[in-house]
């Protein structure tokens, strides 16, 4: 269960928002520039309201009101970034266990499960500006997962990937769904991704949400719900 | 051309001894002192800029006379290094830190400028993987600018292996003790027939200074992990 209420103003963009949603796959829907990134990093921490709320699963990561402010490294939050982020200097195998927990059997198992469901097996000793950019993707979720996180964060994460590698990994994102139990929050502007991936879908435009609905109704009246530009 | 007088040996070894030694002592400042600049905006720190550069600015007799009140046995920091019985002036351990003092603004301007190359978005990335500050700065900033920082030593360690005057007020012309090689040329210079003397010392330091230039190029050439044209 997530509570975001966020007040703040980014440049002429003036964000305004309150969501609360019981959802495991929750999207947020809207244009470039609608504000999706920020809730996002509100959540993460890496963006600090002027004021506002995160709530999940009951425990409060920043109310800014009572001055509640979890540190971004204590969130346990695996943030999958539009560009992956992964780090350069590192192969894939120091990538993935880089928020790992414990070298134990467990960690070793989970570690082995995720390389697994993503297929990264093939990737471990190589470094991240030798992959294609599917591959990056899936690495960086690989990377998230492993650090054991309370939710996913999926920041556009098919923006800039070829039709098949799209697909590819729309394909995997369905399979972690299906598999694993972690609530996530998916930010894109494609109906079908979030046709794909979401339970619930909160339509963002101009740093406001304009309306929250269940999956069924989205696929059911997509037109009228909006649809955002390619960006 | 013959080979080089003892003395001359031995103002060779004091001037590598006191760069190589000069560097290490400045390094974990510079390393601080550049990430604080890099990183942070605080007040103060215009004025500590200023006085981070006055080395690069000042007459260098000008900073071995600031260096000598301060460290000289009657200065603020040598009565307190002299009640522990470390006694700096006129020994070669305060050619060091004359050396030191001489490279630091080089030193700090070339790491600062290698913390400002690195992504901060990877940072970002660490963070939500559960990494602190400490963590962030030994597993991403500090390998991702590495070469800027090697490349930064080398060129420390060419000022403090040419360094003259700030040496020769603090700690004099002590044969065997404080006399570097750049004092050494100067002191034969000033002698009858000390022309051979100062030839052999002079293409000495011109190899020096060529080696260390070559090192600073090649090490701040490029990263291993990037790709041709990557940049």
């Amino acid at each position: 269960m997530i509570e975001l209420a966020l007040r703040h103003r980014i440049g002429d963009l003036e964000l305004d928002m309150d969501i609360r949603s019981h959802a495991r796959t929750l999207a947020l829907f809207g244009n470039s520039g609608a504000g999706k990134t920020s809730a996002l990093n509100a959540v993460a921490g890496l963006l600090i309201p002027q004021s506002g709320r995160v709530v999940l699963d009951g425990e409060i990561l920043l109310d800014t009101a009572r001055g509640i402010c979890v540190p971004v490294s204590r969130r346990r939050i695996g943030y999958v970034f539009q560009d992956g982020r992964l780090f350069p200097h590192l192969s894939v195998r120091r990538n993935l266990l880089y928020g790992a927990g414990a070298d134990d059997a467990d960690g070793r198992r989970e570690f082995a499960a995720i390389v697994e469901l993503l297929e990264l097996g093939a990737l471990l000793e190589r470094r991240p500006l030798t992959l294609s950019g599917g591959e990056r993707q899936r690495v960086a979720v690989g990377r998230a997962l492993l650090s054991r996180p309370r939710a996913l964060l999926l920041d556009e994460p098919l923006t800039g990937l070829h039709a098949e590698a799209r697909q590819q990994v729309l394909d995997y994102l369905r399979t972690l769904k299906r598999e694993l139990q972690v609530f996530t929050v998916l930010v894109t502007h494609h109906a079908d991704e979030v046709a794909a991936l979401a339970d619930e879908v909160v339509r963002i435009s101009a740093g406001q949400v304009v309306r929250q609905v269940p999956i069924g109704e989205f696929i059911a009246r997509r037109a009228a719900f909006g649809r955002p530009q390619a960006s | 051309m013959n080979a080089l007088a003892p003395d001359e040996w031995q103002a060779l070894a004091l001037s590598l001894r006191v760069g190589l030694l000069a560097v290490v002592l400045a390094l974990p400042l510079a390393l601080a002192l550049a990430w604080l600049l890099s990183r942070k905006r605080f007040p103060g720190r215009l004025l500590l800029e200023s006085v981070l550069f006055l080395p690069l600015i000042l007459p260098p007799v000008v900073t071995g006379y600031v260096l000598l009140a301060l460290f000289g046995r009657n200065g603020p920091i040598g009565q307190l290094l002299g009640s522990v019985g470390i006694v700096v002036a006129f020994r070669w351990t305060g050619a060091v830190i004359a050396a030191a003092v001489m490279g630091f603004p080089l030193l700090v301007l070339s790491v600062r400028a290698a913390f400002d190359n690195v992504d901060r978005r990877l940072e970002a990335a660490a963070q939500t993987l559960g990494a602190d500050a400490w963590r962030r700065f030994v597993s991403i900033t500090l390998p991702l600018s590495a070469r800027g920082i090697v490349a930064g030593c080398v060129l420390a360690f060419a000022r403090a292996f040419g360094e003259f005057g700030a040496t020769i007020s603090f700690v004099s012309n002590i044969p065997g003790e404080t006399r570097t090689l750049p004092i050494a040329i100067y002191e034969l210079l000033n002698v009858p027939g000390g022309m051979p003397g100062v030839q052999r010392l002079a293409l000495v330091s011109l190899f020096v200074a060529l080696a260390a230039s070559a090192c600073a190029t090649l090490i701040a050439g490029g990263a291993p992990w990037r790709k041709r044209g990557d940049d």
